[in-house]
Order: structure tokens, then sequence, then C-alpha cells
């Protein structure tokens, strides 16, 4: 049995705010009887204040679907509707204390259904851009569409940049098996054939060996063709600009702050700033700009606006 | 009231005489059974024993027939394994769409691996088509493994009429028979079968014990080797006190034959009744007119599992469910899949599996139980208005996002 909160519990055995609206002048469906989740959310909304007056949930799912949709409606009743729409599904997931992660689709539903009944109240059309897959990774709750998704886009051959683009395998590792046989499909697609990586052992040792200068000297020697610091910059900032997408599907991002010799810092923004995975994404961007650059950086993460003016200096 | 267990078919209870017989076998009879010494031999002694109560259970001709493992999947993995490692030059397994995953993962495995594999396919009651199935019997095929019951709806299969066609082609014939074993009489003397699974804790015995029949003259190849212990087919130091516990409980199921095929049968058919005469839009899953004595699989439409269950751990029953939540994916059990269950009703599946330990007040208390909670998740459910579907609930309910 799944480990809900106990917010989760109350929510599921006395949902609040269950049954249609009255009146109802927004209406969002999403999910599907295959998927087995479906939301209908309606709301009444104030045309002169755009304020949510009341907002009803109909679900069709388990325990953390519908305790999903009971916060949902609790936390935008009051709001104006600009004001509900800043709610991600991390907002909703952390109302609830938490879900599994195999569960956090159900916050993603609520977000969709709000966004879908805010489109319905001013007479737009959305376009379904969500595609929702069986979960690969469950440290990360990364599924197999995104896998496949960022292999394609980024071309990815191996394991080990699947979980740095992805974070994918990056917790426990009894995924891997599964990533790799996504990645023998996904590059027989493009005609390639995947060449696993050694024991990890030994990979770590070749690696080690094979580079041009031991990955802790303080004073990396420059690689074959030394980048002015201009052109240093602009590459650790495409590197960003390539992680960037991966972090906004979470609601997150990252800045760019200052470069200073091999410390890069950065400053986590959105649903990274506290995320308990925030320094499992930091070491896999450290990671991506090492093998970017060629040279040992470290990634620093600021925080606090004193720190981030200073740094800005 | 103590809260009610009806997901027997999930794992059992178990019963109190084996786990008194085990108990020695903890302390005083701590030897290993290979020992020479008075220690071991004891041990030894009581091994035998329990092979022997397994033999009379499944009506094995030998009882260096029963092969001692781990559990039911070591012992479905053993045999198909050794049925390919034995004839190389066959590469074709049958199976069916319905199996347990310790099979379906298994085969999928070796399809990637280049083995040819057949599923057979089943239709909306769970039932074969014998005919597609002897049409690929031939020389190719390595072996043959069909579950006696099925796990989830208790449909049973006819194994002992396609062991002895599979036998006929010169084809070993292995049966998953983890849920059957201890509900279905068996003389496996007297059929085709040649390998047969089963575990200990689906019949009252403990967890991680299972067992292989291995029908003497059947070429086999050990999983596991090392030592001599279970005539060197399975290699490993015997997990001595769980044998002698699975022995006591063969013993019992025998004694309690009769009992489950018709007491617990008439508590399970009055829960059916009481349910599906008291809730609409609710039908049994599989086979009703041949299936296991204990096992009821009802689909509650337009509301979803997970969500039945937890409303039922609430009132203190326990039950389990098809429905893709349950299991954390995204599709609803291959079972329900395979006999084409319309999605509204498959992710709303729930098994009810009683034991002999099962009473008329339980049955009672949950037929009183369940129907407000199916009446109560379905005035959530967009899929429901008042007291039946929604009119055409296909069109109605328009999701942006699918």
């Amino acid at each position: 049995m799944w480990d809900y909160s106990e917010k989760v519990k109350e929510h599921f055995y006395n949902p609040k705010n269950a049954g249609a609206v009255a009146e109802a002048n927004a209406v969002g469906d999403v999910g599907s009887l295959s998927c087995g989740d479906a939301l209908r959310l309606s709301l009444k909304v104030d045309p002169s204040t755009d304020v949510i007056l009341d907002a009803g949930f109909q679900t069709f799912g388990c325990g953390s679907a519908i305790a999903s949709s009971s916060a949902l409606t609790e936390m935008i009743k009051g709001l104006t509707v600009d004001q509900a729409l800043k709610i991600s599904n991390q907002d909703i997931a952390d109302f609830l204390d938490g879900l599994p992660p195999e569960k956090m689709h159900c916050s993603v539903m609520g977000r969709e259904a709000l966004q879908a009944a805010v489109a319905n109240y001013r007479g737009e059309t959305l376009e379904d851009d969500h595609e929702e897959g069986a979960l690969v990774c469950k440290c990360f709750a990364v599924d197999e569409v995104m896998v496949r998704e960022t292999i394609r886009a980024n071309r990815l051959s191996s394991v080990e940049e699947v979980t740095n683009y992805t974070k994918a395998g990056g917790g426990c590792s009894s995924c891997h098996e599964g990533i790799e046989r996504l990645l023998v499909e996904e590059l027989a697609a493009r005609g390639e054939i995947f060449v696993p990586a050694g024991t990890g052992a030994r990979a770590a040792r070749k690696k080690a060996k094979a580079s041009p200068v031991p990955l802790q000297a303080p004073q990396p020697a420059p690689a074959a063709q030394p980048m002015t610091n201009l052109q240093r910059i602009r590459r650790i900032e495409r590197v960003l600009e390539s992680i960037r997408p991966t972090l906004q599907r979470d609601h997150g991002d990252v800045e760019l702050l200052d470069v200073e010799s091999k410390n890069i810092y950065v400053k986590l923004t959105g649903a990274c700033t506290g995320c308990q995975m925030a320094s499992m994404t930091l070491s896999g961007i450290q990671q991506r700009l090492i093998e970017e650059l060629g040279e040992f950086v470290k990634v620093v993460p600021v925080s606090s606006p004193a720190h981030s003016a200073m740094a800005e200096v | 009231m103590n809260d009610i267990y009806l997901d027997n078919n999930a794992t059992t209870r178990v019963d109190e005489e084996v786990v008194q017989a085990m108990l020695p076998f903890f302390t005083e009879q701590f030897g290993n059974p290979s020992s020479l010494h008075s220690f071991g031999n004891q041990v030894g002694m009581a091994l035998k024993k329990a092979r022997q109560s397994v033999q009379r259970l499944l009506g094995a001709e030998y009882d260096s027939e029963i092969v001692f493992t781990s559990c039911g999947t070591e012992a479905d993995s053993t045999a198909i394994l050794s049925a390919l490692k034995a004839q190389p030059e066959r590469k074709t397994l049958i199976t069916t769409v319905v199996e347990h995953p310790a099979i379906l993962s298994l085969c999928d495995h070796l399809a990637e691996d280049g083995y040819t594999v057949h599923k057979l396919k089943v239709d909306k009651k769970g039932r074969l088509d014998l005919a597609e199935y002897a049409a690929l019997l031939d020389d190719d095929v390595a072996i043959v493994s069909v579950m006696w019951a099925n796990n989830e709806t208790g449909t049973l299969f006819p194994v002992e009429r396609m062991a002895q066609m599979a036998d006929d082609a010169g084809i070993m014939f292995h049966t998953d028979a983890v849920q059957a074993v201890g509900k279905v009489p068996m003389n496996l003397k007297d059929s085709a079968i040649h390998m047969l699974s089963l575990s200990g804790h689906k019949l009252h015995a403990p967890k991680g014990v299972g067992v292989l029949y291995l029908r003497r003259g059947t070429r086999f190849r050990p999983l596991l080797r090392g030592g001599h212990q279970e005539r060197g087919r399975r290699a490993g130091t015997e997990n001595s006190a769980s044998i002698v516990g699975l022995g006591v409980a063969a013993e019992r199921a025998l004694a309690f034959m009769e009992h489950e095929n018709t007491e617990v049968r008439r508590l399970r058919d009055r829960l059916e009744a009481g349910i599906l005469a008291a809730v609409p839009y609710a039908f049994v899953t599989g086979d009703p007119d041949n299936r296991l004595p204990n096992t009821a699989n009802i689909a509650f439409e337009y509301i979803e599992g997970e969500a039945i269950l937890l409303l039922l751990n609430k009132v203190g029953i326990a039950a389990s469910s098809g429905s893709a939540c349950t299991s954390g994916s995204l599709e609803p059990s291959h079972v329900m899949r395979a006999m084409d269950i319309p999605y509204t009703a498959a992710h709303g599946s729930v098994r009810f599996s009683l034991s002999r330990y099962t009473t008329e007040e339980q049955i009672d208390y949950v037929i009183r139980e369940v129907p407000p909670i199916i009446a109560q998740l379905r005035k959530l459910s967009p899929y429901w208005s008042g007291n039946g579907p929604a009119e055409e609930a296909g069109q109605s309910f328009a999701p942006v996002y699918a």
C-alpha cells in the first residue's frame, strides 16, 4: 500500500468541494478512462473581479487523485484567476504534505484541470502538449516518454548522459536496465548501436587516467584551444540553456550569476528552490559543465539575496 | 469485529499447527541436514517426511520428484530455463497472455534474447482456444508453460489435457500451479505434466519456500549449481524450518480439500450474490462456471480500484485490485485487458479471495459494507450521475489533456 501522508488521507476520506458547482462558468476536463484518472473541475468565477467564488470537482481515480482534486479546490477558492494559475503541481503536492513519486501525476492532473477551466472561462482553446508514460526512475519520478524525448532531442547514447539530462537513474540505479533498453531502441532508430559502459569502478579509473589533468588540479592546464573569458562564459551559458527545459518541466529554473576561475555561481529558482533534489540537480549541472568545458569547475549555488548581490558585483 | 482478510490469493496466514511444527527447527533442531552427526541427521529425516507430504498433496508417483526451492518464482524460472538449456536446438516457448509476471517477465526477457514466444489469447471469460494451441505445437517448441488457475480471476485452464497434447507432440509441459495447489485435487502421476510450481505461502505455509515438481525422467538442468542438496538439482543449504512447515501445510491442505470445495465455495458464492444484488453496474470477471472455489473478482464500473481498496481498508476489509494505480503502472491489469474488459470496469475490478478461516459473519459484514462505498465513490465520479452512468459518458466528458 502507498505511503500516503495524513493530509492525503484526510482529503481522500473527507473530500472538500466534491461534485459540480451550480451555475459554473468555467469547466475543465482532463485525463481519460484508459489512464484510470479523470478529473472535471468546475468553477464559478465573478466576471467583474475574476475572483473564484466556488470550486468543485468530480474525479475518477485513486486515493491521491481524489485528494489532489480536493486540495486544489480548497487552494483556489477566493483567489483571482491569475493568482490561481500561479499554483504549480508541486504546490498541490506540498499542500498535501507530499505525494509518492508514482502519484505525482495526480497533482499534474489538478494543475492541468485548472488551466483547462481557466481557458474555458476565457474562451480560449488549449493544445494537448502533454504525454505521459510508464515510470522509469522511481527515485526522481521520470517517465518513459520524457527519457525517450530527451534521448532523441539531445542524441544521448549512455545511461550517464540520460542521468545528467533527466535525473533518471541518478538515485538507487536499479532502473539502469530499463534505461539501457530505451537507449538500445532509440539508438537503433537512428542507426546506431548501444555500447554499454564498463563496470563502474573501471570506467571511473580510465576516465581519471585519460583526463589530461588530474581533476583536483587547482590550475587546470589550458585545453588544446584555449578559450577567451567571453568564449568560456558563452559556453557555460549554452550548457545551462540546454539544461533549462528539463528544469522548467518541473517548474524550476537556473540562472548564471558569475564566473570566477573554476567557480561558477548559479541561482536555482522556481520549484528548484528548496527542492530536496536540488543538490542532485547541481551535481548534474556540474558534470555537464566539466564535460563541455574539458576542465574541472565547481558549481556554487547562491541563494540569499545578499550573496547574490555580492556575486553580481 | 477484527479486520477481515479476503486477500488469500496474495498470501495466507500461517496455520498454527505449521508454526508449532517449525519452531524446534530454529532451536534444538538447527543442524545442517547434510551433516552426518545427530544434529543434522534428524533434520534430514524431517525433510524426507515433508517431501512425502507434498508428494501426497500433488499425487506424485515418487517423493524424489519434489524439489524444494525458495519460492514459486524460482520454481518457474528453473523449469523454463532448464527446458531451454536441455534442448538448445529448440527456440520457441508457448505460454498465455494472462500468466503471472513470474512467467511473463521471464518470457519477455527471453524474447529479447531471440527466443520466439507464443502467448495464447483468451476470450472475454478468460478461456483459451485449444485449436490455436494445437496448431502451435511443433518441433521447435522447448516448453509449454500454462497456469493451472489464474491469480486474479481464479479461472481454471485445462492443463491436464494441454499437457497430454504437448506430451503427444514430444514437448515438455510446465504449469504454474501456485494458486491451484491446495484448492484443486491433483493426481500428477496420472497426468502428462512434466513440471509444476507451487508456493508455500499460498497454502498457509510461510513465505520463502516453494516446490518444483519434476517428473522422473524429464531432462533437467539446474538453475543453481553447487552442493548436492535436492539431489544436485537445487544447490544451497535447505531452508529446513520452512520445508518442515510446508510439509505440515500440505497435510492440512489435503485434510481441508473437501471444506475448500464446499464451505469456502458456498461463502464465496454468497458474497458474490450479496454484492451483485445490492450494487448496479457490477459484474463478475473470468469464467464463473470454471474457477477456484475461493476467488471472486468483481468489476465495479465507473470508479477506480485503489480508491475502493482504501475505503474498504478503512472499515477493516482487506482485498486487492487490478487497477493501474495500485501497482504504480498506467495500464490496468493485463488479465483484465486480455479479457477485453472495458477500461470503465477494468480499473474498478476488485478481487476477494477467501480461505478456510473466512466465516459467514465476516462475509455478511462485507456484503453490508461494500454497497455504500461504491455509491460514495460513484458520487465523485464524472462518469456517473444520479443512479446510473452519465449520459453518453464518453461524449459529455471532454478532456483537454488526455
